[in-house]
C-alpha cells in the first residue's frame, strides 16, 4: 500500500501525536514520559492497529503525552487513513 | 569593640574552622529562589575545600550547579528532605557514590537535636539581620528584598551547629527584634547582594484552582473532614499547598461559617488561605514553620497570634512537646499510595527522584485524622498502586485516601468509614481503586532499577525505612 | 448533560468522574472540518473502551447533509452509543432520515432498536415544528434547545434574562410533554458568572425542563442544587407514596394524606420528586424499598 506522509493527534495532555510515512516493515520511534513503564505496550498498540488496517510497511514517529490505548488506536488509525486515503467507514 | 561579626564570606568560612570532610548546612525558606547554597558552595570550591557533606532542609531545581561540585569532589554527601530537577535526575542515575539521606522535617529536627546529624558550620540566609547576628525572615527596612517569613527549618541548625554564619541582603541597625535566630548563636554575619530571587521565593495573592478535577477532589476532601467526627469547635488543621488541598480550605470555611465552628490553630506551612480564615476569626492561631506566600510572610511579621515554630517544635517524633501531637486533621498529597495505605511523595513513577518527604510522615503519624488527596490517574500514571515505588509514610499512619473514583478508608479506622458512608459519601475498597487504575491504563512494566543505592529514606525515628536504587536508561 | 469536545482525548477520558447524568461527545461545532475524521475515530474508540459506568452517552453528529453525517452515524452506532443527538433539526422528515440511517447500521450489526435519538432544535422553523419532531420516531427520547443558532436565526442577541428564548423554551417543554419525552435546555457559556447561570437554571426548572446542558464540570453542582428537591417536598412525597401503598394493601380506592384527597397528578408529582431526590443523592434506593 502506497503511503503519503501524514499526521494525526496533538501534543496536549492525554493525547499522542502520530507522524507516519513510508518505511520498510513497521518501525516505531516513541517519545513518552511513561516510556519505561508503558513503552512496550504503546508500541504494540501502534503496530497491532497498523497491521489491522493492512499497513505492513511504515515509519511511525509517536510523541506521547500520556494517552490511553483507545486514544492511541484512534490517532494511529486517523494517521493511517490520511496516509493511505482509504477510510474505515463506508 | 563592635562590628567584628560582619565579614566577607571568605573570611567567615576561614573563621569557622571548616575542614575537608565536615558537614555544612542550609535551609530552604527561599525555595526556588534560593541563592545561598550555590553561592556558598561555589566559594568553598574556589577555596579548595573537598569532601564536604551538605545537610540541607531541602533542595530544589535551582540547585543544579551542585552537580559540578559533586563531580569535582567538593560535595561528597547530601542529606535533605527533597530533591528536584536536574540534580535529582543525575543523582537518580548514580551521580554520587554516597547515597543521599532523606529525612522528614521532624526527623531532621530530631536528628540534629540528638546529635545523629552533627552540623559543623551552618550557612543560614536571612531577610534581615543586625550586626550582632539577630536574624529574621521578616522585612525590617525599606531595603528588604528577599522576604520569607518564618525561618522554622533554620532554627535547629542555628541552635545545634558548632558554628553559625548568617548571610543577609539587608543589614539593619541593632536590635533586629523580634528575632528568629538569636545573636548569641551566630558567629559571623555576611552581607551579600541578594540571598534569594523574591519572585521565586513566594507567590502573591490567593490563586483559586480552576482545574475541575482539583475542585472535585477538594469538595470530596472537605466532605470527609466535615463528616469525619473531628470537625467540631476547637479542632486543629494542617493542609498542603497542592491545588486540591488549598481549594479544600475554601469549602471547609463555608461549612465552619454555616455551623458556627472555629478552629483552635492551623499548623505547618501557612498559606494566604489560612491567613484569611485567621483574620476572619475562624482560626485562633497560626503555628508557622514555613510561610508559603507573601500574605503569610506579611502576617507573621505583624500578627502576635501568628507564631513561628522550629522544625523540632513543629514535628519532632521524640519530643512530646511538638505541635503535631496536638494536631487533629491533616490533608496531604501523594505521588503514589498503595493498597496497604503506604505513601510515596519522593520518587516518580519513572523511578526518578522528584519530590520531598516534607512533613508528610510526621503529620500523618501523629495527627488524629490524616487524609491523602490524589487523583487516581495523572494521564497514564497511576497514583493508587499495588506497591509504592519508595516507602515514605507507612500506611499505619494514613487514614483516608480521596480520589476522583471514590474514597478509601484504612481498615484500621472502621468508625471513620461508617461515618462517611452514613453521610452518603462513596466509600470504596482501596484494592478496587488500584484495580480500576489498572483497567484504564494497563499493567505497567517494572522500572529499570540498577543495583547501586542512590538514596536512603530514614523514618522520623532515625531508622532506615527504604532504599532508592539508581535508574538505568 | 455535559458537552465534551470530540477531539479532546484528555477530557473524554475522565468526563464521567464529575457525575453528570449524561455526557455529550461533540463531533459538530467544537470540531474543525480538518479534524472531523480524527474526532470520529476518537469518539468511536472512547465509546468502545472507556468505562463510563451508568452515565448516559450521547454523541452530537454532524448534519446528514454534510460530508460527515453518514460516517458519524455508522461510527457511533457501531460503538454502541446510547443516544444520537441530531443538530439543527427543523422537520420530522429529517428525523425519519436519521432513523433510516441508524436502522441500516443496526441491521448490519443485528441490534435493531438499540440507538435512541435526541433532536436539537436551533431555528424558528424547528420551534414551529417542535411537536412533529418530538413525535417523528419512537426512538425519540428527548428534544433540546440550541440557543446560539436559534437567536441568530431570530436576528436577536442573547440576553442574561433570556426573554428572547421564552417562547422557544415553553414550546419545547409543551411539545416534549405532549409527546411523552424529555426536554433539555441550552448551554450557558460564561463560566465566571455562576450567579446568572444559577438564575437561568432556576428559570428553566420552573418552566418544566428535565435538565440543563453544561459546558464545564464546574457547572454541575449548581444544576444539581437547583434541581434537588427540598426536604419538605421529599417528606411530603414520601408520605403520599406510603399512603398509596397502605391504600393498596387495604384495597381502598380512596387515598388521603393529612385529610386531603390525593389524585393522580399529585401522585405523579410525588413520584417525580422521589426520582429527583434519588438522582441528586439525597435519597438512596435502598431506603425506599
Amino acid at each position: 500500500m502506497e503511503l503519503k506522509n501524514a499526521v494525526a493527534g496533538t501534543l496536549e495532555s492525554g493525547d499522542i501525536m502520530i507522524q507516519i510515512g513510508p518505511g520498510e516493515g513497521l518501525q516505531v520511534e516513541l517519545q513518552s514520559s511513561v516510556a519505561a513503564q508503558f513503552g512496550r505496550q504503546i508500541k504494540s498498540v501502534i503496530t497491532e492497529t497498523l497491521e489491522g488496517l493492512g499497513v505492513s510497511d511504515a515509519y511511525v514517529k509517536a510523541t506521547d503525552k500520556g494517552a490511553l490505548d483507545c486514544t492511541i488506536r484512534a490517532r494511529v488509525t486517523a494517521a493511517a487513513v490520511r496516509a493511505t486515503g482509504k477510510d474505515v467507514w463506508k | 569593640m563592635r562590628n567584628t561579626k560582619v565579614v566577607s564570606l571568605e573570611e567567615a568560612i576561614r573563621r569557622s574552622g571548616l575542614k575537608d570532610g565536615m558537614t555544612i548546612s542550609f535551609h530552604h525558606h527561599f525555595r526556588g529562589g534560593d541563592k545561598v547554597v550555590n553561592m556558598v558552595v561555589a566559594k568553598l570550591a574556589e577555596m579548595g575545600f573537598k569532601d564536604l557533606k551538605l545537610a540541607a532542609s531541602s533542595l530544589s531545581d535551582v540547585h543544579a550547579p551542585l552537580i559540578e561540585h559533586i563531580k569535582n569532589g567538593v560535595i561528597t554527601g547530601i542529606s535533605t528532605s527533597g530533591l528536584r530537577g536536574e540534580l535529582a535526575n543525575e543523582i537518580s542515575h548514580g551521580l554520587m557514590d554516597e547515597p543521599v539521606v532523606f529525612r522528614s522535617h521532624g526527623g531532621r529536627g530530631s536528628a540534629i537535636a540528638n546529635g545523629e546529624l552533627h552540623i559543623d558550620v551552618a550557612f543560614l540566609g536571612a531577610s534581615s539581620c543586625d550586626e550582632l547576628g539577630n536574624a529574621s525572615g521578616c522585612p525590617r527596612s525599606e531595603n528588604a528584598k528577599s522576604i520569607c517569613g518564618s525561618l522554622g527549618y533554620a532554627l535547629p541548625d542555628a541552635k545545634y551547629a558548632d558554628h553559625v554564619v548568617v548571610l543577609t541582603d539587608d543589614l539593619v541597625d541593632y536590635p533586629n527584634v523580634p528575632k528568629s535566630i538569636s545573636a548569641c548563636e551566630v558567629e559571623s554575619v555576611v552581607v551579600v547582594d541578594s540571598v534569594g530571587d523574591s519572585s521565586k521565593i513566594s507567590s502573591g495573592a490567593i490563586r483559586d484552582s480552576k482545574n475541575p478535577r482539583d475542585i472535585l477532589l477538594a469538595q470530596q476532601a472537605a466532605k470527609v473532614i466535615i463528616n469525619s467526627g473531628y470537625f467540631e469547635d476547637g479542632f486543629s488543621i494542617q493542609t498542603g499547598t497542592g491545588g486540591a488541598s488549598l481549594a479544600a480550605v475554601k469549602y471547609i470555611r463555608e461549612s465552619m461559617i454555616e455551623k458556627g465552628i472555629k478552629a483552635s490553630f492551623a499548623l505547618g506551612g501557612i498559606t494566604a488561605h489560612m491567613v484569611k480564615l485567621h483574620e476572619e476569626g475562624l482560626i485562633g492561631r497560626l503555628i508557622d514553620v514555613q510561610s508559603f506566600d507573601k500574605v503569610a510572610a506579611e502576617s507573621i511579621a505583624s500578627d502576635q497570634l501568628h507564631q513561628e515554630v522550629s522544625a523540632v517544635e513543629y514535628a519532632s517524633a521524640d519530643n512530646p512537646g511538638s505541635a503535631v501531637h496536638a494536631l487533629d486533621i491533616v490533608i496531604l498529597s501523594a505521588l503514589e499510595v498503595d493498597v496497604d495505605f503506604n505513601v510515596n511523595v519522593l520518587v516518580g513513577s519513572d523511578g526518578i527522584i522528584r519530590g520531598a518527604v516534607g512533613g508528610h510522615p510526621d503529620t500523618a503519624e501523629d495527627s488524629a485524622l490524616s487524609i491523602i488527596v490524589c487523583p487516581l490517574l495523572r494521564g497514564r500514571i497511576p497514583c493508587v498502586v499495588p506497591k509504592v515505588t519508595t516507602l515514605i509514610t507507612p500506611g499505619a499512619g494514613v487514614d483516608v485516601v480521596v480520589t476522583e473514583y471514590g474514597i478509601a478508608v484504612n481498615p484500621r479506622r472502621p468508625e471513620i468509614a461508617d461515618r462517611l458512608k452514613a453521610a452518603g459519601l462513596k466509600v470504596v475498597d482501596i484494592h478496587d481503586l488500584a484495580a480500576k487504575a489498572t483497567s484504564v491504563i494497563g499493567v505497567p512494566d517494572p522500572l529499570p532499577f540498577g543495583d547501586k543505592v542512590v538514596g536512603i529514606v530514614m523514618d522520623r525515628h532515625g531508622k532506615v525505612l527504604d532504599k532508592i536504587y539508581n535508574i538505568v536508561d | 448533560m455535559m458537552f465534551v469536545p470530540g477531539n479532546n482525548p484528555g477530557m473524554m477520558a475522565d468526563a464521567h468522574i464529575y457525575g453528570p447524568d449524561s455526557i455529550m461527545l461533540d463531533l459538530e461545532d467544537s470540531v474543525t472540518m480538518a479534524e472531523k475524521d480524527a474526532a470520529r475515530l476518537l469518539v468511536y474508540n472512547a465509546l468502545k473502551s472507556i468505562d463510563y459506568g451508568d452515565t448516559e452517552m450521547v454523541v452530537r453528529i454532524n448534519p446528514l447533509n454534510t460530508p460527515y453525517g453518514h460516517k458519524d452515524v455508522e461510527a457511533v452506532v457501531k460503538a454502541g452509543v446510547d443516544v444520537i443527538r441530531m443538530p439543527k433539526t427543523e422537520t420530522a422528515d429529517e428525523v425519519r432520515e436519521l432513523e433510516a440511517e441508524i436502522i441500516k447500521v443496526e441491521e448490519e450489526l443485528g441490534c435493531v432498536g438499540r440507538t435512541q435519538i435526541m433532536a436539537a432544535i436551533e431555528s424558528a422553523l424547528g420551534i414551529v415544528n417542535a411537536y412533529e419532531i418530538a413525535t417523528a420516531s419512537k426512538r425519540m427520547m428527548g428534544i433540546a434547545l440550541g440557543a446560539e443558532d436559534y437567536t441568530a436565526n431570530l436576528k436577536t442577541p442573547r440576553t442574561p434574562e433570556g426573554s428572547e428564548l421564552l417562547l422557544a423554551r415553553e414550546t419545547i417543554v409543551v411539545a416534549a410533554r405532549a409527546a411523552g419525552i424529555a426536554c433539555f435546555d441550552t448551554v450557558y457559556s460564561n463560566l465566571d458568572d455562576m450567579e446568572t447561570f444559577r438564575k437561568e437554571v432556576e428559570l428553566i426548572k420552573n418552566l418544566g425542563f428535565d435538565g440543563k446542558s453544561i459546558i464545564n464540570p464546574r457547572q454541575i453542582q449548581v444544576v444539581n442544587e437547583v434541581f434537588a428537591p427540598k426536604q419538605k417536598d421529599i417528606d411530603k412525597a414520601l408520605r403520599i407514596i406510603a399512603a398509596i401503598k397502605e391504600a393498596r394493601e387495604k384495597g381502598s380506592g380512596v387515598i388521603a394524606v393529612n385529610g386531603k384527597m390525593v389524585d393522580r397528578p399529585v401522585v405523579l408529582r410525588a413520584e417525580r420528586v422521589i426520582a429527583l431526590a434519588v438522582a441528586s443523592g439525597i435519597l438512596n434506593e435502598e431506603e425506599l424499598s
